[in-house]
């Protein structure tokens, strides 16, 4: 494995040499399945006797309330609300993912700065000016970016809650007034943004069509090439 | 004509309180919550006063934050690049004074300094005032190099307040057209 780097210049006083966990990422939509596969690898790990942190978006100390309360008000313009989710990444990339790799941690992010991007870029913000802004962020050891159709995510999201999401069915950008055929055309415009993200930062697609097994024994065949095929500790 | 000062979204201005109180904030943090705070007053105010074509005085800019989290370690083209999305001021007025009379000013009316604002995350001293006094010398520098890449006005802030009012009145009179910013009367048409 090509040793550890940030995107851009990094963290100040962070050198990556010391970081000699693992860092893990799935990626995703709403209805993809991503907690249910994280949870699975998790107890998977941990049986493996490796030590695992978690990070998501949004689960910051430093603003994670602050981001709800904007998102409940639909207060803040697509610059501030992009800054304001960087800084709530950046306070969990010092905070949790940096400690925890530096302790020999296996990091699995419930998704990453690709999820950030995409919605902010979605929303008309400058690619380069987005992609600099992240150079803060680490170069994962592997990016699993789950694609499902999005009529598929439709009935999930229908299963898991009954109503749709402002937000995840961008709304706020005015693609359609039906929330329905938002939600379609967004996470189009979602996907073709990923799609087109793949090759530069290295995504494992994973078709996310399937069964949650399927999905899984995949996912753990690949994570086996970053994490080494250990056998569990014996008890 | 409308007024701006540094710092001054609600929502945001929570997150940096708390920020700042429980010592959570570190160099990167610590930008990126006050570019966030800065672009909510930009794209709010600033911007749509701009399109709206009114002459905006801003009590600090950018400028100010380019110089603390550079001096903090951020790397200066990240920085630079966070806050391109703002425009660049037509006249920026930098008040230059002496290092030790700028610490005489603020240290001598001053009972206590606080943490970030003394750059006492930065492990230069371990007492506030000494702390104080070396971070703003390096912020000072920035100022200095800034000054001459950004064509900064410099100020003589020594001077008396009348000598200084009527020199910035004379500038602002020579590089913008006034007259063409006149409030209109209402009800009257152009």
């Amino acid at each position: 494995m090509s040793a550890r780097r940030f995107y851009g210049p990094g963290i100040p006083g962070v050198n990556p040499a010391d970081l000699r966990g693992k860092l893990i990422v799935i990626e995703g939509p709403d209805g993809s399945g991503r907690s249910t596969q994280i949870d699975m690898l998790t107890d998977w790990l941990e049986a493996r006797g490796h030590a695992i942190a978690q990070m998501g978006l949004r689960r910051s100390t430093l603003v994670s309330g602050e981001l709800e309360s904007a998102k409940a008000g639909n207060i803040l313009s697509k610059t501030t609300m992009s800054l304001f989710y960087a800084t709530d990444f950046a306070d969990q990339l010092e905070n949790r993912i940096i400690p925890a790799l530096k302790a020999g941690f296996i990091v699995l992010a419930d998704r990453y700065i690709y999820t950030l991007m995409a919605r902010d870029i979605v929303r008309g913000a400058d690619p380069a000016w987005v992609e600099d802004l992240y150079g803060i962020a680490l170069v994962p050891d592997a990016v699993f970016s789950l694609r499902v159709r999005p009529e598929n995510l439709v009935e999930r999201v229908f299963q898991k809650s009954q109503q749709l999401d402002h937000w995840e069915s961008g709304m706020d950008l005015g693609l359609d007034l039906d929330m329905f055929k938002s939600f379609i055309k967004y996470k189009r415009r979602l996907q073709r943004l990923f799609d087109g993200m793949r090759k530069r930062y290295d995504f494992h697609v994973v078709n996310g069509n399937r069964s949650a097994r399927a999905i899984q024994k995949e996912l753990r065949r690949e994570i086996e090439k970053v994490v080494g095929t250990a056998e569990p500790v014996a008890s | 004509m409308f007024f701006t000062a540094w710092n001054s979204s609600e929502l945001v201005k929570k997150a940096t309180q708390k920020g700042k109180k429980r010592l959570l904030l570190t160099p990167t943090t610590f930008c990126l919550i006050h570019s966030t705070d800065f672009a909510d007053r930009y794209e709010r105010q600033i911007l749509p006063l701009l399109r709206a074509g009114y002459i905006v005085l801003c009590d600090r800019y950018y400028y100010t934050a380019f110089a603390r989290d550079i001096t903090r370690g951020c790397k200066p083209e990240w920085v630079h690049n966070l806050y391109s999305f703002a425009v660049k001021p037509d006249i920026t007025f930098w008040f230059r004074v002496p290092l030790e009379t700028a610490l005489g000013r603020i240290l001598g009316g001053r009972q206590k300094l606080k943490f970030f604002e003394a750059g006492m995350d930065m492990r230069l001293a371990d007492n506030e005032r000494e702390s104080f006094a070396k971070f703003q010398a390096l912020i000072h520098q920035q100022y200095e190099r800034m000054s001459k890449e950004y064509n900064f006005t410099v100020m003589d802030a020594a001077q008396p307040i009348e000598t200084q009012q009527e020199k910035m009145r004379r500038i602002i009179a020579e590089q913008i057209d006034l007259p063409a910013f006149k409030l209109r009367p209402k009800g009257r048409k152009p």
